[in-house]
């Protein structure tokens, strides 16, 4: 067995015992955390390895879970076809969207997916009879489960976020050391040499931006499902800002820096907001650092320096 | 009220949104000319100017004028003065490298808009006007005695708006002539057309981007001190300029001056008269929409040059 798969294997296994050992408090965190890091893996996918800076990924996570939630809500589905349901239509959005805004690049790659997410944003509040707004709607605890597993427990959502989470990150784990991942990789160091070596760039950018987006529409479906609530607030910019801020802390293009910066950035703005209302600051003061001190993050930093095979 | 005068108050409204949004627009436009940076923090720098606004106009406490002027000289001042040390002490450093100055800047936005939470609360608060006398328009209509003239009930402006529109015209022909006309400027247009041949040319680079990145949030603060006896100062009140701001500079073209007071006037005015007549979510996601799609199909803006 290989060093990446035996290393993610372990972290798997620390977080189920993880469950066992921690008071309710933080394995319920953990729970949340391990949600937030699939969506980071997910926004990891295109800016830590196409390079594809997004700042419209709230758009995909919303996507995910108004699927789930709207369907189940108003068309009484289960939680499985639910699921499905917001699969597509997650998929279905990456698609559009990642097919318009893959014809810019750079800074206007930026601002695009940013307008499309807050497109989106005020299509939740437009539409305020269904979505209920930024009020939200809560999913009643009858219709929140699996197979009989009842996922408002907190055992039952402790471990269907890690079942996604492993999922999530064994799939990640293989794609990004497949030839696919390694064409994402080469089009990020140099695009240029890429489309001069015979890949079809723009095909393959789009590939990586409709599965990170589908993954980031789990991570949101999961998220209704698991903590029963669907609301605008999940559609809004700071959504958009969050996967991006886990991934730079825990570092762009490694699998495990999404999961070590949502623990991060979740334990201090939790430790913050118990300070002050004005917790964002602390997110604010965290960018700008990375940005000046730290750009490859901590895992990043981690592999440059010392551990190499870090994946 | 009948169509007609509902349309003309819709469009004096209007005129006074784009003259604001001008000013605001304006800023990120120069920043993003000269240094080709996207400033995402420069909603924040309007905001400060009205926060600002307001603790000049209250700390003086005297008449409302007094207060208005303090205001519109000290804010641009101290919100330039921040942002200039902002650009030597982050933007340097990160060498403008386009995504991490945007990552950076959505950072400021935070402490910024944060900041100003923690110490100016979470109240809006007003600033009062210097005048504000109100101003019947008339309207003409066909009549039984041909054209006349009659002051439809509802029909007016106060004077304070008026004088916004005109203010923000006077600082923009002052911002075109300092950039056509002075040293000053014509060292600006320099370094935005080739800043490595500026550089060769002995042009301190690094001031002239602290300059700049400086005057382009006291514009957005002179658009704010004017703005705060009509709107009151919020630390939520960046979110909306920042969004038009942006979809003014791209409609004008990234960096195009003219093409910027164009798009500001055209924004400006169906913004207002939009949100007279229907939902105003609804044409905010019409308007976010097609911005988007003015960057996907020309990225170049409506008025822009293709890259050569």
């Amino acid at each position: 067995m290989n060093r990446p798969l035996a290393l993610h294997l372990l972290v798997i296994a620390a977080l189920a015992a993880a469950f066992f050992v921690l008071p309710d408090y933080h394995s319920g965190n953990l729970a949340r955390i391990m949600v937030l890091a699939v969506y980071a893996m997910g926004y990891n996918l295109a800016f830590g390895y196409t390079g594809l800076l997004s700042l419209g990924h709230a758009l995909f996570f919303a996507a995910g879970m108004y699927g789930l939630a709207l369907s189940m809500q108003h068309l009484s589905l289960t939680a499985i076809p639910a699921l499905m349901v917001a699969l597509i239509a997650s998929a279905l959005v990456a698609g559009i969207t990642g097919a318009l805004a893959l014809r810019t690049r750079g800074v206007a790659f930026m601002i695009v997916t940013l307008m499309f997410a807050q497109a989106g944003y005020l299509t939740a509040l437009y539409f305020v009879q269904y979505t209920r707004g930024d009020e939200g709607f809560v999913l009643p605890q009858a219709v929140r489960q699996i197979a009989g597993v009842d996922l408002s427990s907190a055992m039952g959502r402790y471990f269907a976020a890690l079942i996604l989470f492993s999922v999530t990150l064994l799939i990640i784990g293989a794609l990004v050391r497949a030839p696919f991942g390694r064409t994402l990789i080469a089009i990020r160091e140099n695009e240029a040499r890429a489309t001069m070596l015979g890949y079809d760039v723009q095909r393959r950018k789009w590939l990586a931006l409709v599965a990170s987006g589908t993954i980031s529409g789990m991570a949101g479906a999961a998220y209704a499902l698991l903590f029963g609530y669907a609301g605008a607030s999940f559609a809004a910019v700071p959504y958009s800002i969050f996967p991006l801020l886990y991934v730079l802390l825990g570092g762009a293009g490694t699998t495990l820096g999404p999961l070590v910066g949502a623990v991060f950035m979740f334990y201090l703005i939790d430790l913050s907001s118990g300070v002050t209302d004005a917790y964002m600051l602390v997110a604010g003061v965290v960018l700008v650092l990375l940005t000046l001190f730290l750009p490859q993050g901590l895992l990043g930093t981690l592999r440059k320096r010392w551990v190499p095979w870090l994946p | 009220m009948d169509f007609g005068p509902h349309l003309m108050l819709a469009m004096l409204e209007g005129a006074v949104t784009a003259a604001i949004l001008a000013l605001t627009a304006m800023g990120l436009s120069v920043v993003f000319g000269v240094m080709r940076v996207v400033n995402v923090a420069h909603g924040e720098f309007y905001m400060l100017g009205a926060v600002i606004a307001w603790f000049v106009a209250s700390t003086l406490g005297t008449h409302p004028a007094v207060g208005f002027v303090a205001a519109l000289v000290i804010a641009p001042l101290l919100v330039g003065a921040l942002a200039a040390l902002i650009d030597i002490t982050v933007l340097q450093r990160i060498g403008y490298d386009p995504e991490r100055t945007i990552v950076a800047t959505i950072g400021l936005l935070y402490i910024l808009q944060q900041g100003t939470l923690m110490t100016f609360g979470p109240d809006a608060r007003p600033v009062a006007p210097p005048f504000n006398t109100r101003l019947a328009l008339p309207f003409a209509e066909w009549g039984e005695n041909g054209l006349a003239l009659y002051w439809p009930w509802g029909l007016s402006i106060t004077s304070y708006k008026l004088f916004v529109i005109a203010a923000a015209a006077v600082i923009l022909i002052a911002l075109w002539l300092f950039m056509t006309r002075t040293r000053a400027g014509l060292i600006m247009r320099a370094t935005q057309q080739d800043s490595a041949m500026a550089r060769a040319f002995g042009i301190p680079v690094a001031k002239v981007y602290a300059l700049v990145f400086g005057l382009g949030a006291a514009l957005a603060a002179m658009g704010a001190v004017l703005v705060v006896p009509i709107q009151q100062a919020h630390y939520l009140m960046g979110g909306d300029p920042l969004l038009l701001s942006f979809i003014v500079v791209i409609i004008g073209g990234l960096g195009s001056l003219p093409g910027t007071v164009i798009a500001a006037l055209l924004i400006g005015m169906s913004d207002g008269v939009i949100s007279v007549f229907f939902s105003p979510t609804l044409a905010k996601i019409l308007a976010t929409l097609a911005v988007a799609m003015v960057l996907v199909f020309r990225p170049q803006g409506l008025l822009g040059k293709k890259p050569q």
